[in-house]
């Protein structure tokens, strides 16, 4: 079967957009669990959970949490050169980072770290670049999770080419790029929305709306709601409770399927709070109010699933305290590999700049290495 | 193949055979399709290997260079087309923060085997931003190679052996020559970093690229009336530089001019002159003299020919370093 024909069978079966997306009319936060912890239906983004399913959830996002602890007070302590918290954020990243398939592919931006849990990337591998020792390390291709990109909405063109490769491949697998709402502003976003769109790539845009960049509120990004930017570019956007880890599971559940029949990208919104400072070197008591930080911890993620899971009465006394005991083995695991993780050689500097040799780089880290080698200890003396 | 091709059809038909040769090739740029190029250098290209693999793009240069980054991720090996130099800038971050530094991010995991084409330099009467000539931007970025050739056979060999190269190659044509013709797949060619020496002499070094190497045949030719022998080096690769031949030449000569349309302040003369200061200093009969454009924005096409070497301006170089 050719890539064409392909492509056009899949086009068959695609799903089609519910209602509410995008459209005025509806709710504009798809909910399926309440702050109460209380779960209630989307007719659009139905979702069937298992206890097992739901406690593996809570494990996640307990984990998760922890190691985002870890690393800040790694960093208090000096063993990290910086650290962005993903503290509130647990569930967008976890939700969406479990609705994908062994065969997608994620491009993060640095802040992550719920998501490549759940694509199985070890929490050590991201604290490279945070330590110092390299920039980020990690073969992308091992679990689907590229490296984590600085320059803000970069990788959202990565990504959507990425995906232009998946539909010349006729492969059945779909992307993720995730990127905040400061980065919607940049132009690297709004043109891979336009790419995504008129070639039809298996992208879905998961724009985690956190409320700030760095200082900058979203309303300095936008005067509509984020998920509304889609429909311009001619693709369904939708808005979903970014601490309802369900939610997003159910979402962009449909909104891969969605991309990877052949339907084309897909916006999503998660409507998000960063509850910590953008990054270990930034103060927000400078710009933000207690009140509204404290009104978010009301819509905590992990208790909401708690609630629901006590109210169901799913998980017993053994499980808690097994995911308790967990978690303070991943807290040591982390605090311990970081500490003994070592300086690279400083000849890392001439590695792997370019994948064939070049004069340039050949004669500097002969020149280099002369250098190092005169000083006493060195191998001249 | 042989025979006496342009510039701008044995790009064609190195872009073919490419295309030809390796299913995970792809083109992508602004109206490379239909239209072939606005220079035709993809002419009847997408109508030979389809709408999938000449790939027509939206008009924006970040977004085309950085799904080409997505592209070769996903394994494919694209070929870019920027239409014009000028409009390099808007995808310069994606081309330097991105595209040149990934495979050190990635330590050695990832390659990006990615070719941007750019027709640049002056000398068409264009108008504001088709002129630019912005190597020294690319050769002082680590993690990507650059290079351009001065005449057929050269583009010809140069763009296959850059579309085969698992590093991001920065390939610039000088789009004033893309009509000359010459003999094309004759011979064995070079490897894609060394430097030619494209006339023999033994008086002085002229030290050129891309558009600038005709002109200093030329000013070779009106010496060599004057009875100076000098000889003509193209470089064609400015990172990495051949600076053995260079160098080579340079004490054999005793005396180097370099040339090129980029303005002289911090280009690529600058690192030759300084290099060459380094390593022939006692072998120097004169100062490395350089010759290129001003430190001012590329001038509107009635007063280019006074911003860009030509033969009267090296030739008085030439006769400056001569007469130490």
């Amino acid at each position: 079967m050719t890539v064409k024909s392909t492509a056009r069978a899949r086009k068959k079966t695609a799903p089609s957009v519910p209602q509410s997306v995008g459209t005025d009319a509806q709710p504009e936060l798809i909910q399926l669990l309440t702050p109460e912890g209380e779960r209630v239906e989307h007719p659009d983004y139905p979702l069937e959970t298992t206890p097992e399913q739901l406690l593996a959830l809570y494990r996640d996002l307990v984990l998760v949490r922890r190691f985002d602890a870890e690393a800040t007070s790694l960093q208090r302590q000096g063993e990290l050169g910086l650290w962005a918290s993903l503290l509130g954020q647990e569930a967008a990243q976890v939700g969406s980072g479990r609705a994908m398939r062994e065969g997608d592919y994620a491009f993060p931006t640095y802040r992550e770290h719920g998501v490549a849990w759940c694509r199985d990337v070890d929490p050590l591998n991201l604290l490279g670049m945070f330590r110092g020792v390299n920039h980020g390390g990690w073969d992308p291709n091992e679990k689907n999770f590229h490296l984590y990109t600085i320059v803000i909405g970069s990788q959202a063109l990565h990504a959507t080419g990425y995906a232009m490769g998946i539909t010349k491949d006729g492969a059945d697998d779909a992307v993720i790029a995730y990127f905040g709402d400061g980065a919607s502003s940049q132009g690297d976003v709004n043109e891979a929305f336009t790419f995504a769109s008129v070639y039809n790539s298996p992208v879905v845009f998961f724009c985690q709306n956190n409320q700030w960049a760095i200082s900058e509120p979203t309303t300095t990004q936008t005067k509509i709601p984020l998920y509304r930017r889609a429909s311009g570019f001619g693709f369904p956007g939708v808005r979903v409770d970014g601490n309802d880890v369900l939610a997003c599971l159910a979402v962009t559940r449909w909104a891969l399927d969605h991309a990877r029949s052949g339907a084309g990208p897909v916006l999503i919104e998660a409507f998000t709070y960063r509850m910590g400072a953008h990054t270990t070197s930034d103060d927000p008591t400078r710009y933000r109010e207690n009140e509204e930080t404290e009104a978010w911890k009301a819509k905590d993620p992990i208790s909401r699933l708690k609630a629901l899971l006590e109210k169901e009465g799913i998980g017993d006394e053994a499980f808690f305290a097994g995911v308790e005991a967990e978690s303070e083995q991943l807290g040591l695991r982390v605090r311990e590999g970081v500490r003994s993780m070592p300086d690279p050689d400083p000849t890392l500097i001439f590695e792997h700049v370019y994948a064939e040799p070049h004069a340039l780089v050949d004669e500097e880290r002969a020149e280099y290495e002369a250098y190092a080698a005169s000083f006493e200890g060195g191998e001249n003396h | 193949m042989a025979g006496q091709l342009s510039i701008a059809k044995a790009l064609n038909n190195a872009l073919r055979s490419s295309l030809e040769s390796d299913p995970k090739t792809v083109l992508m740029g602004e109206d490379i399709g239909k239209l072939g190029g606005v220079f035709r250098i993809t002419d009847g290209l997408q109508k030979d290997f389809g709408e999938a693999r000449v790939i027509d793009t939206p008009l924006a240069e970040s977004g085309i260079m950085g799904t080409a980054i997505g592209l070769a991720l996903r394994g494919y090996r694209p070929v870019v087309e920027i239409q014009f130099d000028g409009f390099v800038y808007p995808a310069f971050d994606q081309i330097v923060s991105q595209l040149a530094k990934m495979h050190a991010r990635a330590l050695g995991h990832v390659k990006m085997p990615v070719t941007v084409r750019i027709p640049y330099a002056g000398g068409i009467g264009a108008v504001e931003h088709h002129s630019e000539s912005h190597e020294a931007y690319f050769a002082h970025t680590a993690g990507l190679r650059v290079v351009t050739p001065s005449n057929a056979d050269d583009a010809y060999w140069m763009l296959k052996q850059s579309i085969e190269s698992d590093d991001p190659v920065i390939f610039l044509e000088p789009k004033r020559r893309y009509w000359d013709k010459g003999e094309v797949g004759s011979a064995a060619p070079l490897p894609l970093h060394a430097a030619r020496i494209a006339r023999p002499g033994t008086d002085l070094t002229l030290i050129a690229y891309g558009p600038m190497v005709k002109v200093c045949h030329e000013v070779a030719a009106a010496a060599a009336e004057d009875g100076h022998n000098l000889e003509v080096l193209d470089l064609r690769s400015l990172s990495p530089i051949d600076f053995a031949t260079v160098e080579e030449s340079v004490k054999r000569t005793g005396r180097a001019v370099v040339v090129h349309e980029a303005p002289v302040f911090m280009g690529m003369g600058a690192e030759l002159a300084a290099r060459l200061t380094e390593k022939c200093f006692y072998h120097l009969e004169a100062p490395v003299l350089r010759v290129g454009g001003y430190h001012a924005p590329y001038p509107p096409s009635r007063v280019e020919e006074a911003f860009l070497p030509d033969l009267d301006r090296v030739l008085d170089a030439v006769d400056r370093a001569l007469a130490y």
